[in-house]
């Protein structure tokens, strides 16, 4: 049985957290573009869910040799969408983290905000125009850049949260 | 160089190091990790790639040539990525000792009051 869903998430770790409470429901998430996930009907918490930015597209070089070492370790990639690859393991292997210390998740979030905080200020910058001469296109850049603060901040959060933690813990 | 490096090793690069004393490719290294530390220590995909990159670049570990039907790349410890284990080792059981150390007098101390 499958069943598609139409959602845009804004922050990823959010969109990660829905993607496992489907899986835990016995919704496996196969495949994903444009705010278009498909699920497929399995066993309840078969799969543990991750998302994660890569430096490069997904088609590029680099991002292929990490990839297929992920495929090595037992990790499948489910979808791909630009720099964003979908992942997930059986959680009869135990648990699933891509990150499993400090350093390198703070880096992840980093090249999270690097890559939403210009098209942010972009967005805001666009849509201040629609606010003040008024055309109504750039009322989506309003928007969008207004939606985009929220994951911005809490990212952020993270990453001070983690730094903090850094001073006295590897 | 290695010598002149005198911070203390993450418990990641430590664990790789130690598990790259034999030829490994990334997922063994993984089991290999989690086997030895029994479950404590969880290598994730994402740090262990980052690390195993990183550690070639500073000659820690090497690639070993591809054989045989194996597409999986193995790595192994480098001279200098065995001098600088063998000084993480000798820091950590410095700091052992100077806990057993200190913790044992004090229980002296105690047991003479």
């Amino acid at each position: 049985m499958k069943k598609t869903v139409i959602k845009f998430y804004s922050n990823f770790e959010k969109e990660e957290q829905w993607l496992n409470r489907m899986a835990a429901q016995g919704w496996h998430c196969t495949d994903y573009a444009l705010g278009r996930y498909v699920f497929e009907k399995g066993e309840p918490g078969e799969y543990i869910y991750r998302l994660q930015l890569l430096d490069y597209p997904a088609a590029h070089a680099e991002s292929a040799a990490y990839l297929a070492f992920l495929e090595e370790t037992g990790v499948e990639v489910i979808a791909t969408w630009f720099r964003w690859v979908f992942l997930r393991k059986k959680a009869a292997d135990g648990p699933f983290e891509i990150f499993s210390d400090r350093e390198s998740r703070i880096s992840h979030y980093k090249k999270v905000i690097a890559m939403l905080l210009p098209i942010t200020i972009f967005n805001l910058i666009m849509g201040m125009r629609a606010l003040l001469d008024g055309p109504r296109l750039y009322s989506v850049n309003l928007f969008a850049g207004v939606i985009a603060i929220f994951p911005l901040i809490s990212y952020y959060q993270r990453t001070l949260l983690l730094h903090k933690e850094g001073r006295i813990r590897e | 160089m290695a010598l002149e490096e005198q911070g203390a090793l993450t418990e990641a690069v430590f664990y790789i190091l130690l598990a790259l004393h034999q030829p490994l490719h990334g997922y063994g290294i993984m089991q290999g990790v989690q086997e030895l530390t029994n479950n404590r220590v969880v290598l994730g995909p994402g740090t262990l790639y980052g690390a195993l990159n990183t550690l070639v670049e500073k000659d820690w570990i090497k690639p070993l040539a591809e054989s045989g039907d194996s597409r999986r790349k193995q790595y192994v410890i480098t001279e200098q990525g065995e001098l600088v284990f063998q000084q993480e080792l000798a820091r950590l059981e410095e700091l052992v000792h100077h806990g057993k150390l200190v913790l044992r007098s004090a229980d002296h101390e105690k047991d003479s009051d």
